[in-house]
């Protein structure tokens, strides 16, 4: 299906991610930051449906927005300080940030300047419909060693979780 | 109306990645700054999705196996994260110095 009104949607959507992204790492409240990056998450899979990978954006709400941002607000209500509340906010580092921002910021607009004819056209091969079994497919042939990979750290992940979070260690 | 390029949505993803890298080097508070690599995830993401629209699948099949990866780490930095403020009762970056020399 040939998806409507895309300027305006890809120009709302990235400003609103944009937007939010930047109350991420200016917000004082974690809970607040937590919130807006929820936000910006959401946008990014709008983003995903955009691009014709309904798949992704669908992994991306389930995973991202209803799975790991609900352990980073558990996580800030376990170790809220009020404290924190009255503390700075930032680091002593901001010359290295700034510098950081400068470099990349430069990199991404020389990339930006000299790359536009380096992409071929875009193609949608085929209908969306079918977007789900090709990517299963792809996982369990082309991909079936990086997938038992992915299996294991997830093992790892879950063994050290309950090991760090163990009254004593 | 100029058309919705890959171009454009690199250019999402870069300013993404360049918010995420000044969350990193200057938020004091740990559970901010593994929001912000979060973020930097999410550009990289963006980037392998939006060229998968030229090159094939194998794009979101990687940003799946990213999704992944930010889950396990998610889970383990704050399970680090909750052992250390047990210990110090602090979560600010700046005074996690125990193996400072």
């Amino acid at each position: 299906m040939e998806p409507v009104a895309t300027t305006f949607f890809f120009y709302m959507l990235s400003g609103l991610a944009i937007l939010s992204g930047v109350l991420v790492i200016t917000r004082k409240n974690p809970v607040h930051s937590a919130l807006a990056l929820i936000l910006t998450l959401l946008c990014l899979a709008g983003l995903y449906l955009m691009l014709y990978a309904p798949f992704v954006a669908g992994v991306q709400i389930i995973l991202y927005v209803g799975g790991i941002m609900v352990l980073f607000l558990f996580v800030i209500m376990l170790v809220n300080l009020e404290r924190s509340q009255r503390e700075k906010t930032f680091n002593q580092q901001w010359i290295a940030g700034v510098a950081a921002a400068v470099v990349l910021g430069a990199l991404f607009m020389s990339i930006y300047v000299k790359g536009k004819a380096l992409f071929a056209q875009p193609v949608v091969p085929f209908p969306e419909a079918e977007n789900t079994q090709r990517v299963g497919q792809m996982l369990y042939s082309n991909y079936m060693f990086p997938f038992e990979i992915a299996s294991l750290l997830l093992l790892v992940a879950i063994i050290g979780a309950v090991v760090m979070a163990k009254k004593r260690i | 109306m100029v058309p919705i390029t890959t171009l454009h949505y690199l250019v999402v993803a870069a300013a993404l990645f360049v918010l995420g890298i000044i969350g990193v080097l200057t938020r004091r508070n740990v559970v901010i700054v593994l929001m912000s690599v979060e973020l930097i995830l999410n550009a990289v993401n963006l980037n392998l999705v939006a060229f998968s629209r030229i090159w094939g699948l194998h794009g979101q099949v990687f940003a799946i196996f990213v999704i992944t990866d930010a889950a396990a780490e998610a889970a383990v930095g704050l399970g680090i994260l909750i052992a250390f403020f047990r210990n110090k009762e602090t979560v600010n970056v700046d005074e996690v110095d125990l193996l400072k020399w």
